[in-house]
């Protein structure tokens, strides 16, 4: 902001965007989640060395594959000052639906299994987000009257039924099996879907624009900005993400049922916050929500392999939530306190 | 998603004030009838409506043994709502609620198992509740951390000290004179023993909520915390008691759980919290803070269980309970905003026809302002 201000002061900035590099990489909010992560494998694969093993790595990426898309789907919710509380239904009635379209429809091709829950997903999304922007009621409220509806709906659909993987074509559950270099295929998947709302969200307009409607909604409308539209895009891709999560869900895991993806929805929204993203939005990334949602998935894997009571999993996940919830209270202390002494020296 | 929205708050008013300055006078009621027609006031009349006509057209549901089945089942929800509705009113949430109930279980079912005395067994099982609450109030209103996410780690981590203290064991074998006296009706009447103590913790929260400079001070809080603040209200201190009473209630409704179905497990009353938040938002509590009232919160759990109550005896699966629990959720927080868009509209509209130059007059004033801060 001081750049090209005054010209005397060049020497300073230049100083100060040489350290600028090591200083950034200090500041970036997925440092804490990324450093706690190395730590955890690191010490994990020295107490356990299987536990970084073939079968071993391939486990902990499949787990944590599912959690990761939807956490990606809530972070650009979470950016925009909102929050979708309704994924784990919305993943239950699509992860039902995959399983009905298989037994349907004979020999469907799997891209239409795909497209089909992704705008399944879509529509649900933007269920929420018609009713969040056009009524103007709090996302919270809104989603969680969608979570128990969605929920309804499938349990309605579904009944008793339950289908298995045995409904399914064995190329669809290969997906789960086969791997690329030790990653299974879902989990590309999941990598590719990372990469794509990462680059969408750093360097495209709207992906900006939900980051300006999450720190200052006002500001945002009197800027110009299209906030409806926006936040209406922004659940939309978290619905599609979620539905993209469904037809995953039924690949990897056996049976999909009334029940599925019950309860996920604060295990994704921990995956976030942990991950460097402000509940309040604005800032934070979706690869830091990503490596929150690995974290968190791998934390599980690692008490195991070290033999530590499994009990204490959800233990330990509730401390990790409140130390990113505390560091980063620290963080914007630390940089309003470094702006201020900026702006000072300006003037 | 508390904060925000008292952030937003004096820009929200200004707008409505500066374009249409007749309509705020006009559209605030006062006296009898903004009691009689409040968001809290329509529920209890929902609620008053669906049960005359559940007594009437539901067979076996105007009965004793109906009403005591109906009021064992929403009791924690009852109970937990109450200190709810105060913190969505000051514009916070716990969503730890539930998992703190679940500790609790957890908890009594280990120390009874131990071999301990039932009474200390009650009494350290309370205390937990109460620590857990203080636990929040310390990260909410001293730390002053996002409640809804700090609550979120909460959440997890009560649950997750519940499953380390008791595992995935069941304790079963509580005294029967207390496991009975929890399930016993006053007389012949069908209302359980327990629901004296909970009329009596709901007369508590409704007294000072409504009627103490207290309660006063926490609607104030919810509107805006600033204006709270100058008119010397202690916000952290209480913030942080209400987390306590929360902690203390939750705890309360553990036991009552745990005694009732005569079974201490990790993962007792898990999810309760939403269905806690959606029923008192359904009562009329705003989630913005600043509105709502106890009456209405309880009128919301208690219509909830009554439908439940009712689908169940017509036969009908839950199923279609938790769709309506949603849409109803949906319809009481969406109707007032649609309402609110047509009154908005129908103004406008008359208002362009009896005034033509209405903007030509608006302008004239804008410049003229203008230019006084030219000056």
């Amino acid at each position: 902001m001081t750049i090209g201000t005054s010209p005397p002061d060049t020497a300073a900035t230049a100083m100060r965007r040489t350290s600028g590099g090591l200083a950034s990489v200090l500041r970036l909010r997925e440092l804490p989640v990324t450093l706690a992560l190395i730590a955890l494998v690191a010490l994990t694969y020295l107490a356990n060395p299987l536990f970084l093993g073939q079968q071993g790595m391939k486990d902990l990426l499949l787990n944590a594959t599912i959690v990761i898309i939807l956490a990606v789907g809530q972070a650009m919710v979470i950016i925009t000052r909102n929050v979708d509380l309704s994924v784990g239904s919305i993943l239950g009635i699509v992860a039902f639906s995959t399983g009905t379209l298989f037994v349907a429809v004979p020999g469907i091709p799997i891209v239409l299994i795909f497209l089909a829950g992704m705008a399944l997903g879509a529509l649900l999304g933007s269920v929420n987000g018609f009713l969040v922007t056009v009524a103007k009621v709090p996302s919270l409220v809104i989603t969680l009257g969608t979570l128990y509806i969605y929920r309804g709906l499938n349990n309605a659909w579904a009944g008793g039924t339950q289908y298995f993987a045995g409904d399914r074509p064995d190329s669809f559950g290969a997906l789960s099996v086969d791997t690329i270099a030790g990653f299974p295929l879902i989990t590309l998947i999941a990598i590719v879907v990372v990469i794509i709302v990462a680059i969408f969200m750093a360097s495209t307009r709207p992906g900006r624009d939900l980051y300006a409607i999450g720190s200052d909604p006002e500001a945002a409308k009197l800027f110009g900005i299209p906030v409806i539209r926006r936040v209406l895009l922004a659940f939309l891709s978290n619905g599609v993400l979620a539905g993209l999560a469904g037809v995953l869900y039924a690949s990897r895991f056996n049976s999909v049922g009334a029940t599925t993806g019950t309860g996920l929805e604060f295990d994704i929204i921990a995956a976030a916050v942990v991950g460097g993203v402000a509940i309040f939005g604005g800032s934070g990334t979706v690869v830091g929500a990503a490596i929150g949602a690995l974290l968190l998935t791998t934390i599980t894997s690692a008490l195991a392999a070290i033999r530590v009571d499994k009990f204490w999993q959800q233990a330990i996940v509730g401390l990790l939530i409140l130390a990113a919830i505390v560091i980063d209270r620290i963080t914007r202390i630390r940089t309003a306190k470094k702006l201020r002494r900026s702006e000072a020296r300006d003037v | 998603m508390s904060n925000p929205p008292t952030e937003l708050l004096p820009t929200a008013t200004n707008k409505s004030g500066t374009r249409s300055a007749g309509a705020p006078t006009a559209r605030g009621r006062t006296g009898i009838a903004r009691i009689l027609l409040g968001r809290d006031t329509v529920i209890i009349y929902a609620l008053v409506v669906f049960i005359i006509y559940a007594a009437l057209f539901i067979p076996r549901f105007a009965s004793p043994v109906s009403t005591g089945f109906l009021l064992l089942d929403v009791i924690p929800a009852l109970l937990i709502a109450l200190p709810m509705t105060l913190i969505i009113i000051t514009g916070e949430i716990d969503l730890s609620v539930a998992s703190i109930a679940g500790l609790t279980s957890a908890l009594m079912g280990v120390l009874w198992a131990a071999g301990l005395d039932i009474g200390l067994v009650l009494i350290v099982s309370l205390l937990a509740g109460v620590l857990a609450g203080a636990f929040n109030g310390l990260l909410v209103a001293v730390l002053g951390l996002p409640s809804l996410a700090v609550t979120i780690g909460t959440l997890a981590l009560f649950r997750g000290l519940a499953l380390v203290v008791i595992g995935d064991n069941a304790v079963a074998n509580f005294p029967p004179p207390l496991t009975s006296f929890f399930t016993s009706k006053l007389g012949g009447t069908g209302i359980p023993t327990v629901m004296i103590g909970v009329v009596l913790v709901a007369i508590i929260f409704g007294v000072v909520l409504h009627l103490t400079p207290f309660g006063r001070g926490l609607f104030a809080l919810g509107y805006s915390k600033e204006a709270a603040i100058f008119v010397g209200i202690k916000v952290v201190r209480a913030k942080f008691w209400l987390y306590v009473a929360s902690g203390s209630v939750s705890a309360l409704a553990g036991i009552y759980w745990t005694l009732r179905y005569s079974s201490a497990r990790s993962d007792n009353a898990s999810g309760l919290e939403l269905t806690v938040i959606a029923a008192v938002l359904l009562g009329g509590v705003s989630i913005f803070g600043g509105k709502g009232s106890i009456p209405g919160a309880i009128a919301g759990v208690l219509l909830i269980g009554t439908i439940n109550f009712t689908l169940r005896l017509g036969r009908i699966s839950d199923v279609v309970l938790i769709i309506v629990t949603g849409t109803l959720l949906i319809a009481s927080v969406v109707a007032p905003s649609i309402i609110d868009g047509i009154t908005k509209w129908l103004h406008t509209r008359r208002h362009r026809r009896t005034l033509p130059q209405a903007s030509a007059s608006g302008a004239t004033r804008a410049t003229a302002s203008g230019v006084q801060e030219g000056k």
